[in-house]
């Protein structure tokens, strides 16, 4: 059993980065994540239960769900169309576009939460006084909740889905051209089969993003309980008002749909590579 | 099959036209949406910014406050980089070249920051590390509680940076150096890890500039303490909270700048890494983020050709 051909690692080398990179890995991440668990059902699975049952956890909830449901789509639609416009038809605002995708990455959440703020601001704000006067409310309220979770997760789609457009090439759409598709049949029947795993994961990563987003909904939504929190701020709101079953149970719920999609993703990367 | 089709799909365009709309059509759209949900709210944070003049946004960036704040992000930040490059780069080698009951379970695991929402990650490293600990090690509401939430989210950058890297490259070069004499230490320092510095710096630019807006991890670990344990963006959220938007906006700016400056060195190094780049999208970069990197065109230093020009 040698590890890499070419590198004579000892016997000891190996155990040693085994342990400090296993070691790391461990008391880093599974060390916090195991206990959540633990302490969460200490006394048994009724408090985070009725916690999570109350109205205000029942409402975070949906409300979270919500989220995803208006996001996810949306950014899927954007991901893959602006995928294909990078990858098939060269422009020079191309890699203007390319940079204000990923800006999602580089601004914090509080940041984007402030810039939404201001811009809808019914208090001089350049679209908030307009809205306001036809009736739409864009803060303290689901819109702008929404409008921060497509800001937040933006990228994801389009990063996974560009690479594999990039590798598939355009023979077999060329292919179906000849052989009379319209563009729209050549899309549907060839090319999105083609990337649908690398759209899936990005979709996957979207989801996640959005459900776990906190703190730009946090400074749009205001985080009124049983209106406008979702499940994170509703783990933050139960923990300052030490009510720990909460906190606890609305965490482990979102641990186990992190715990999902990491599986999802892992699937997803499988079925890509093969 | 008729001259006219193919003469038409003989023309050297780049492929498919857009399903439904032309590429006119969808640039537009795809431009909307943009300003719409990104470009549009910025600028008017970046108005908002000046609102009480030059004199005043200054004044906001220099309070002693925003200064303490940010010089403890960007420390925190620096460090946190620093040993997640140590810590990534061990884990990629291990996830890559070593094997061990469960390392398909690690190799998972790794991206559970990426997975998980932040403030959760702030709850359970309180529990752990905090002051009902059962290791009985109570960090919380300090500085290094900071250290620690931020290495725990960006670990992942500088692991899934690494790794591609260090599957895509090629073993001769290791091999020869071995049969030239050169111990196990002395091939990774001149052989391998020249062939993983794109990635690496990549993964680190990253993870710093994921850090150094971190806020849902940092917020109930950390505490915020002003002066002490709080960070820029927990700074920022308590001017929101006092109304100050003016000043808030200012000290964001600030940090967005320096997160897009990493943001400018990670597109850099990419092209700067992908000699063998296809070129259908120009200009168009794939950061190292996912699993799905090994399959797709990127930095490939490690094939062989381009090595002599590198040492």
């Amino acid at each position: 059993m040698s590890a890499g051909s070419g590198v004579a690692a000892g016997a000891t080398s190996r155990w040693g980065l085994r342990v400090l990179g296993l070691g790391y890995v461990f008391l880093l991440l599974l060390l916090p994540l195991a206990l959540i668990f633990y302490k969460t059902f200490e006394d048994g699975i009724s408090p985070p239960l009725d916690a999570i049952t109350s109205p205000d956890g029942l409402h975070a909830l949906k409300l979270t769900l919500l989220m995803v449901a208006i996001a996810v789509p949306l950014n899927t639609i954007f991901g893959v169309g602006c995928a294909l416009l990078l990858v098939r038809h060269r422009n020079r605002s191309n890699p203007l576009i390319d940079t204000v995708i990923n800006l999602p990455f580089a601004i914090s959440p509080v940041v984007i939460g402030l810039a939404l703020f201001v811009l809808y601001s019914t208090n001089g704000g350049w679209f908030g006084p307009g809205l306001a006067e036809a009736g739409i409310e864009v803060l303290f309220s689901v819109p702008g909740m929404v409008l921060a979770s497509i800001f937040v997760s933006l990228p994801f789609v389009v990063r996974e889905t560009v690479p594999v457009l990039q590798e598939i090439g355009t023979e077999q759409e060329q292919a179906a051209s000849t052989l009379g598709a319209n563009a729209w049949q050549a899309f549907w029947r060839v090319t999105l089969p083609a990337i649908r795993w690398g759209v899936a994961y990005g979709v996957v990563l979207t989801t996640a993003r959005v459900l776990g987003e906190f703190g730009a909904v946090s400074v749009v939504s205001g985080s009124i309980s049983g209106q406008t929190q979702t499940l994170p701020l509703f783990v933050a709101k139960e923990y300052e008002n030490f009510n720990l079953a909460g906190a606890f149970g609305a965490s482990v719920l979102l641990a186990l749909l992190a715990l999902a999609t990491l599986l999802a993703m892992n699937l997803l990367k499988r079925k890509e590579d093969a | 099959m008729e001259a006219g089709t193919l003469t038409r799909s003989s023309t050297p365009r780049a492929g498919v036209r857009l399903p439904g709309v032309g590429a006119g059509l969808g640039r537009g759209l795809v431009v909307l949406y943009l300003s719409l949900i990104v470009l549009l709210p910025l600028a008017a944070m970046t108005d908002e910014s000046l609102g009480k003049g030059l004199g005043a946004f200054w004044d906001s960036v220099t309070a002693p406050q925003a200064v303490s704040a940010l010089e403890l992000t960007l420390i925190a930040s620096l460090i946190v980089v620093v040993v997640n490059a140590v810590f990534g780069t061990i884990l990629a080698w291990l996830l890559v070249r070593d094997r061990f009951p469960g390392k398909a379970a690690v190799n998972a695991v790794v991206d559970l920051p990426f997975a998980l929402p932040t403030i959760v990650a702030s709850l359970i490293l309180i529990e752990l590390w905090g002051n009902h600990s059962p290791l009985g090690i109570d960090i919380a509401l300090t500085k290094a509680a900071v250290v620690v939430a931020l290495a725990f989210v960006t670990l992942p950058f500088v692991v899934r940076a690494v790794q591609p890297l260090l599957m895509e490259m090629d073993r001769e070069m290791e091999e020869a150096a071995a049969s030239l004499g050169a111990g196990g230490f002395t091939i990774f320092r001149r052989v391998i890890f020249p062939n993983l510095l794109p990635g690496l710096a990549a993964g680190v630019a990253l993870a710093f500039a994921r850090a150094l807006g971190e806020f849902g991890s940092v917020l109930l670990f950390a505490g915020g303490i002003p002066g002490d344990t709080q960070v820029s963006s927990v700074y920022i959220k308590q001017l929101i909270e006092n109304g100050n938007n003016t000043a808030a906006s200012a000290v964001s700016i600030v940090l967005l700048a320096a997160s897009v400056l990493c943001l400018l060195v990670v597109t850099l190094i990419q092209r700067w890494g992908s000699r063998h780049e296809r070129s259908s999208g120009a200009g168009v970069t794939s950061m190292p983020l996912s699993g799905f990197d090994s399959s797709a065109p990127g930095p490939a230093p490690g094939d062989g050709e381009g090595d002599d020009e590198r040492r």
